[in-house]
């Protein structure tokens, strides 16, 4: 059995000039142990299938899916109570800016705790340990030191650092990491791709990585779905997608990375629409 | 100097004072230690770096947003230091600035057309329908409609808005244009089209390009120098090919190395190492 079994899924948002679809019928599926790349650019709908499978989209999303199942429960049947206590603890997020997902007011060790206190019954006493064993195996330098830190005293990279101990603090089943980089150097970015690749592989958990970038997908992912429009473009092993791209979509992804440039220019993608038509 | 440098640079720092607190004495922070370069006319160079690495102050300093703390900048053979000089509008003619955020460098309250023609009327005696037209013009230039001239700019797309930023850069018929991150904030294929737009551009035009940027993919398909700048300084400088092929600096060789990689043998040796 899938950890995560997403079959038809269908989004639709109520705006002033009526439905708008951003997604039409998409399927996931993710196993344990398994890292699954989503690609797209913006508007593709990467982010919000991810969000409507969390509970966290706006009363004006319509969602339908014909199976939304994690680890056998039905996602769709749950109240916003019951479904609190999956999200958080069996799944959990991390999300691209990670400045702005801290509390500015808290210390980032009272905001780790937070999610302790809710999720599991360790002892209030316990709580502090467990905080600074999880900035410890996230990479944070000092964490004794830090554990009274506000968000504004650490760098961007460490915020993201401690945004991926939350995610991690309950050992979740099934962690969604959308754009986790985008907002880092370089650098940074290979240093969180590293760690959440090695915990991944630690836990064996599953990984959603949402991304746009070519590279990203290319060093973390095992399986890759690219979406378009709302629609999935392709789904195939990571290197098979580099190897012998199928759909005209993809092609045109990667003939406009600038590193696979061969002549003057380089081609776009609406060039491609108008050859291949998608 | 030979008729052909356009932008010549010469040991420059800028230092900002950092205001004490009731605890706390106040401070200096050196932001750019020393750097010297020169440019070609035509050519384009790119500057390297992570954040905080001065790059983007140096794009302040060469734009004459700041002033220098100390040090020569030379643009086209005029000299540049506008906390002795200010700046006239001969100057401000010969430089212009391509910012990364689209969203955030139009006025919201602006329509297009007066954006495109506010350089014209503020640096120039030209008459309004003069500035009108050559707005046109320069809008079917960057690839937009004369129809899109009274729209504001929430009606436009990411990319469309960068477009808009290109244009009213180039009202002003610059020399030397600086362009900081003019890409990172925009979809891949959105990216492709802007970079042959840049080509097109400077073809055209022969303008001279100073491209900030952290995406090396991007400055090794257009740089046609690279600097690479660390902590204020410059560690790599030179030739595109002498930078990518042997870089000589620690940090250099880093940054190369964090770089995602999307050819598939090195996927094929990740998902070897994996499976081991």
């Amino acid at each position: 059995m899938s950890l995560l079994e997403i079959r038809n899924l269908k989004i639709e948002f109520d705006t002033a000039k009526g439905p708008f679809k951003a997604l039409d019928g998409v399927d996931y599926t993710v196993d344990a142990g398994e890292v699954l790349a989503i690609v797209g650019e913006s508007g593709s709908g990467k982010s919000v299938a991810m969000l409507a499978m969390m509970g966290l989209l706006p009363d004006s999303a319509t969602i339908t899916a014909d199976k939304m199942d994690f680890e056998g429960l039905d996602l769709r049947a749950l109240s916003a109570a019951e479904r609190r206590k999956v999200i958080g603890k069996d799944i959990s997020m991390i999300f691209q800016e990670p400045i702005a997902s801290l509390n500015p007011c808290f210390t980032v060790g009272f905001q780790l705790s937070e999610t302790l206190q809710t999720h599991t019954v360790l002892k209030s006493s316990e709580i502090k340990g467990r905080v600074i064993e999880l900035m410890h195996s996230v990479g944070l330098p000092d964490p004794e030191g830090r554990f009274n830190a506000y968000p504004h005293q650490m760098s961007g990279g460490q915020c993201q650092r401690v945004m991926i101990a939350m995610a991690i603090a309950c050992a979740p089943k099934l962690l969604i990491a959308d754009e986790p980089t985008t907002a880092l150097d370089v650098t940074i970015q290979k240093q969180i791709l590293d760690l959440l690749v090695q915990l991944q592989q630690d836990s064996g958990m599953g990984l959603i990585m949402i991304t746009h970038d070519m590279g990203v997908v290319a060093e973390t992912a095992d399986r890759v779905i690219v979406q378009y429009q709302g629609r999935k473009m392709e789904e195939s092993g990571v290197l098979a997608l580099f190897e012998n791209p199928q759909s005209p979509y993809t092609k045109a992804l990667l003939s406009a990375l600038p590193e696979n440039a061969t002549g003057d220019r380089l081609p776009t993608v609406s060039d491609f629409a108008e050859a291949g038509g998608f | 100097m030979s008729e052909d440098t356009i932008l010549k640079v010469r040991d420059v720092y800028r230092t900002y004072d950092i205001k004490g607190g009731m605890f706390k004495k106040g401070s200096q922070l050196t932001a750019v230690k020393g750097v010297s370069f020169d440019v070609k006319r035509g050519s384009t160079l790119a500057v390297v770096g992570e954040s905080g690495c001065g790059k983007s102050t140096l794009a302040r300093m060469l734009t004459m947003i700041d002033a220098q703390t100390s040090g020569g900048i030379e643009i086209d053979g005029l000299p540049i230091d506008i906390s002795k000089t200010g700046i006239s509008k001969e100057m401000r003619q010969k430089v212009q600035i391509i910012f990364q955020n689209p969203y955030g460098s139009l006025n919201p309250r602006q329509k297009i057309g007066h954006v495109l023609k506010e350089p014209l009327l503020l640096n120039t005696d030209m008459p309004a329908e003069e500035r009108r037209d050559l707005a046109l013009q320069m809008l079917e230039k960057v690839g937009l409609q004369p129809e899109h001239y009274g729209r504001y700019p929430h009606m436009f797309s990411g990319g469309q808005r960068q477009r808009i930023a290109i244009a009213r850069a180039i009202m002003m018929k610059p020399k030397l244009l600086v362009l900081d991150e003019p890409v990172s904030a925009l979809d891949l294929s959105v990216q492709a089209q802007i970079l042959n737009l840049l080509a097109d551009l400077q073809d055209e035009l022969g303008l001279t390009y100073v491209f900030i940027s952290h995406d090396l993919s991007v400055v090794r398909y257009l740089a046609d120098k690279v600097m690479v700048m660390y902590l204020g300084e410059v560690v790599e400088y030179g030739t595109r090919d002498e930078v990518f092929d042997n870089p000589q600096h620690d940090y250099t060789k880093t940054l190369f190395a964090a770089t995602p990689k999307a050819d598939v043998d090195s996927i094929r040796k990740r998902l070897a190492a994996k499976t081991a």
